[in-house]
């Protein structure tokens, strides 16, 4: 006999097995295949939001805006180079290939970094005649695929940047799925059209920093000892990555958080290897302290940088500048709500696009696809991430006045104070009301 | 002919004064003395100049060469010709590791053996080598060709692309998607071409031709072991 | 056989770690990785041993590139019979090695040498003796290191260049029938003597590497479970210790070479010596530079070319890379 009165408890997911991880495991049992995808890593980390800056008070007073400056500008590569790199902004662009984006794209970067006044950095996959054209200040990347490098290219570059790793995936290479593989891409990169792009992970001629003291010696010396010489290194162990590229000769340090962008990767990759932004900055400027090398050699960290806000705080604790990637992208017009019916039809929603491999790209940025690319005008582009650009600037000098500095670089991490536990040890900035770094001090 | 002496003269003054020779240059011949293991030696080289270097050198020597003709009485170390992209480099005793790594163009001659990963992620350099290669050789090679008289190492065109192996002697493996290929007349006569220019003497006959199974190309998850 | 006075080197000097400056989480997560240069010269013409540190000191200082930071040097000397030699070190050699002879004869009543060099001492004592010497230094002496013990081996390593490392200690003039060298770029700043190579592990045996080994840290916990200790977070001292206790459990050194390709992962060329000769072993992707000379006077190796070329007759020799995963040995 039932009794059909007994109330049923309400239905519970696991939090284990959510909805995702259980799409996750369909998705793999139904293709055989890791899902790939862009971007950087998605999940929360402790991040820039989880500090605040102190301000002004009786014993610390602003400046005025306006009229009294607060200066921006930040030279890079002022160890060896004969020729370092003035940007009026300390805000770069990240490398981004020609192959990930479209050539309108590389165009309106190109004109946007070189309207604020600062750099643009090439891909995996070589120099493109356009982007030399468009960019006051290229930086040119050495990577281990080597798609597209030679010596004019080099000799024509204000930069070298050696990249040993990226934060989405420290230890990965490149990666360009035949979809991408267009006729002009196929050429730059020497590979037949159509198929995939397999990608080296390690350099193909050295291995480790003693050989990496003689690649960048052989680079001085095609380039006459002229240009800056940066190496870019994901979060992986950013401590002793950074005294080790100081210690090979290197001018420039880049580090990328795990927040940092790629254009395809394994998810797993991306969302499990690498470290977040904030944990990484420290280490890195102890290193440089220690071997006397702070502001002698630069650090420019990426990886999640969005606003006026986390340059200001990226270079309180310790960077010289900062690099935009995914952000620059979202200021061009990527993953924008107009085109959401367009982002539903693959399956998707504005903000979550991420399938950049498959170039489809609504918004023209991430394809080779010559009807979808024509829907970005370069120009007005451009325009947009000098706008964006601008307001960054504009928003740290709002934030260094308030603490009293006539230049940004004089930020310094007690301006700053921590929301959380977790910031507070990963930023060695004390919780804020308190005086306490966890591993560091005292409650 | 110039003579640059490395024992009194730096190797930015050797490099610079190299670099500085234009197309149109009375000063095309030159000869290096006392390299002793130096590394960037002749590198960044961009016009048409004979350079004769007498001795042994170290790592990358005439990397990213352009047109220059480059001779070394001795042996090279590791990246000897790395991204060169024309010209022509002879060496006469052996080269180190990563000879020819990542080529655009140009012929390099190696009479000695040839260590691992020659031709390494080749981009259309060709490579003549009289001797043996070692373990990984032409590792990811997208386009060129690589011809030995002698032996291969293990894993030979692991990951090859476009890039065409010939070799005479034993090669101990394979690699992933490397396969031995049917020499056609057009493969004969792309050999024999190489091995006039470099100046060696074999016959065509005697080589059996390796090339990408293509496989790889585009992923399928059944090949997933080769990765 | 004419044998030399014999010194005694001591193997391991307790890592101090400069607590104020390191971050030791970081130290002990991440591990030190060596990046550096290697040599060593093994003489098969006896008429070459009284120039052995000459020529190796000259390898050495060409290996200053890829190591700055510090250099160590380990010289085999041939040994009377019957003794054996300890090399300790110390940070205050003025002070710790006043007296430090008759310190020793009075705790021990042993019969022992003392031969000061810079920062080192070499204490020569009867082989029957070295055990209890060497408890004695453990016990009693806690601010001196052991850097080696053997029948011939002589340890010798400092911080600063290895120029300077070579003169304090009069390298130039040392002779011997083999030696290995190391040149260090170490990745902490605070930079220490007992960072820097050759680590020796066992009586006469010592190990040089260059390269990076990825599994150390389990290693190192599953030696210690077998009662080898490893008193740094080095991961050259875990590959050392390894091959001593495969030694000591009967494997001779090409058999506990061949056996490291199997638990050692990572990349690495190493160079290894004992008593009567060296070894070299590279991985099997063997990425790290390796280069091998011999003539009918001598074997020698060098992470470059560069560090061979002013050997004797070095234009006539064989010259080659080893390959990958094999072991290549050479006795005496």
């Amino acid at each position: 006999m039932t009794n059909q009165n007994i109330p049923m408890t309400t239905p519970v997911k696991p939090w284990t097995f959510d909805d995702y991880t259980n799409s996750y495991i369909r998705r793999a049992a139904s293709t055989g295949i890791y899902d790939i995808r862009g971007g950087g890593a998605k999940r929360r980390v402790p991040h820039f939001d989880d500090l605040l800056f102190l301000g002004a008070s009786m014993s610390r007073y602003p400046l005025e805006g306006y009229r009294e400056k607060c200066d921006t500008k930040v030279k890079l590569g002022t160890r060896f180079a004969k020729n370092p790199i003035e940007l009026d902004i300390p805000i770069t662009i990240a490398g981004m290939s020609f192959g990930a984006l479209s050539g309108q794209a590389k165009e309106a970067i190109g004109r946007g970094a070189s309207a604020a006044g600062t750099s643009t950095t090439t891909g995996d996959g070589g120099m493109t005649p356009e982007e030399r054209g468009h960019s006051s200040k290229l930086v040119y990347q050495y990577l281990p695929s080597r798609y597209g490098m030679n010596p004019d290219d080099l000799r024509k570059a204000d930069a070298i940047e050696i990249v040993v790793g990226q934060g989405a995936k420290p230890g990965g290479g490149g990666m360009l799925l035949g979809q991408k593989i267009s006729d002009r891409v196929a050429e730059m990169r020497n590979l037949p059209k159509g198929i995939d792009q397999r990608s080296a992970c390690r350099h193909p001629d050295w291995t480790g920093p003693d050989d990496l003291e003689i690649k960048i010696l052989e680079l001085r010396e095609i380039t006459g000892w002229r240009i800056p010489i940066y190496v870019k290194i994901g979060g992986a162990r950013p401590y002793f990555d950074t005294t080790l590229a100081i210690k090979a000769g290197a001018d420039v340090v880049v580090l990328d958080g795990m927040q940092g962008g790629t254009a395809a990767t394994q998810d797993v990759f991306i969302e499990h290897v690498g470290q977040p932004t904030l944990a990484c900055i420290r280490p890195a400027v102890r290193a440089l302290q220690e071997l006397g090398m702070h502001r002698k050699v630069q650090l420019v960290l990426s990886g999640g940088i969005r606003t006026g806000a986390d340059v200001a705080k990226a270079l309180a604790l310790g960077a010289d500048a900062v690099s935009i990637g995914t952000a620059a992208l979202i200021a061009l017009g990527d993953n924008d709500p107009k085109l959401e019916n367009e982002y539903n039809e693959l399956g998707t929603t504005a903000g979550a696009y991420d399938d950049w491999h498959e170039g489809r790209d609504p918004a023209g940025i991430t394809t080779q696809d010559p009807e979808l690319s024509a829907r970005l005008d370069p120009k007005t582009a451009g325009r947009r991430l000098e706008n964006y650009l601008k307001v960054m600037t504009l928003e740290a000098q709002t934030i260094a006045r308030a603490c009293g500095k006539n230049h940004i670089l004089n930020l310094e991490p007690e301006d700053l104070c921590a929301l959380t536990i977790e910031a507070a040890a990963m930023a060695e900035i004390p919780l804020s009301g308190t005086t306490w770094i966890p591993g560091k001090t005292e409650m | 002919m110039e003579t640059i002496d490395l024992t009194t003269c730096t190797l930015r003054e050797l490099n610079d004064r190299l670099q500085r020779q234009s197309e149109v240059t009375n000063e095309n011949q030159w000869e290096v003395l006392n390299p002793k293991g130096a590394h960037a030696i002749a590198v960044g080289l961009n016009a048409p100049l004979e350079v004769l270097i007498k001795g042994s050198t170290g790592y990358y020597c005439a990397g990213m060469n352009q047109k220059a003709e480059i001779i070394v009485q001795g042996s090279v170390g590791p990246g000897v010709c790395e991204n060169m992209m024309s010209g022509s480099v002879c060496i006469e005793g052996d080269a180190s590791q990563y000879a020819g790594a990542t080529g655009q163009g140009g012929l390099l001659t190696i009479k000695g053996n040839a260590a691992s990963r020659c031709g390494i992620s080749m981009k259309g350099i060709n490579i003549v080598v009289y001797g043996n290669i070692g373990h990984m050789s032409a590792f990811m090679g997208q386009s060129g060709n690589l011809v030995v008289l002698g032996d291969a190492g293990d894993a030979l065109g692991d990951s090859l692309y476009e890039a065409r192996l010939f070799v005479r002697g034993k090669v101990s493996s394979l690699g992933a998607d490397c396969i031995e290929k049917e020499m056609k007349q057009k493969h004969l006569d792309i050999l024999q071409d190489l091995l006039t220019k470099s100046g060696a003497d074999a016959d065509v006959r005697d080589f059996k031709r390796y090339g990408s199974a293509r496989k790889l190309y585009n992923f399928d998850i059944d090949n997933a072991g080769d990765y | 056989m004419i044998y030399l006075i014999c010194k005694i080197l001591i193997v391991f000097i307790t890592v101090l770690q400069r607590m104020s400056r390191i971050d030791i989480n970081l130290l002990i997560n991440v591990g030190v990785h060596k990046m550096c240069g290697i040599v060593g010269l093994f003489l098969k013409d006896k008429s070459l041993e009284a120039e052995l540190g000459l020529l190796l000191t000259d390898m050495l200082v060409t290996m200053s590139d890829r190591g700055p930071d510090s250099a160590g040097i380990a010289i085999y000397n041939n040994s009377k019979q019957q003794c054996s030699k300890i090399t300790i070190q110390s940070m205050n050699p003025v002070e710790d090695f006043k007296e430090i002879k008759t310190k020793l004869t009075q705790l021990s009543g042993a019969d022992l040498e003392v031969q000061i060099v810079d920062t080192h001492a070499i204490i020569t004592i009867d082989s029957k003796d070295k055990d209890k010497i060497k408890q004695i230094l453990k016990s009693s002496f806690t601010n001196l290191r052991i850097m080696s013990i053997g029948d011939s081996i002589e340890i010798y390593k400092e911080v600063g260049l290895p120029e300077e490392v070579a003169n304090r200690f009069g390298l130039s003039k040392m002779t011997g029938s083999h030696g290995v060298g190391h040149t260090r770029m170490a990745t902490e700043s605070a930079v220490t003597t007992l960072g820097a190579h050759p680590f020796s592990t066992g009586e006469d045996q010592c190990l040089v590497h260059n390269g990076s080994l990825s599994n150390h840290n389990s290693l190192r916990r599953k030696l210690g479970r077998l009662g080898v200790n490893c008193e740094t977070d080095n991961d050259t001292e875990v590959a050392a210790a390894y091959i001593t206790h495969k030694m000591n459990n009967g494997f001779n050194l090409g058999d506990a070479l061949n056996a490291s390709l199997r638990d050692l992962d990572g990349f690495y060329t190493f160079l290894v010596g004992t008593k009567n000769g060296f070894g070299v072993l590279r991985d099997p992707i063997a990425c790290k530079p390796a280069v091998l000379a011999e003539t009918e006077q001598y074997v020698a190796f060098g992470s470059e070319y560069r560090a061979l070329v002013n050997l004797p007759n070095i234009d006539d020799a064989k010259i080659w890379e080893p390959e990958p995963a094999t072991v290549y040995f050479w006795e005496h």
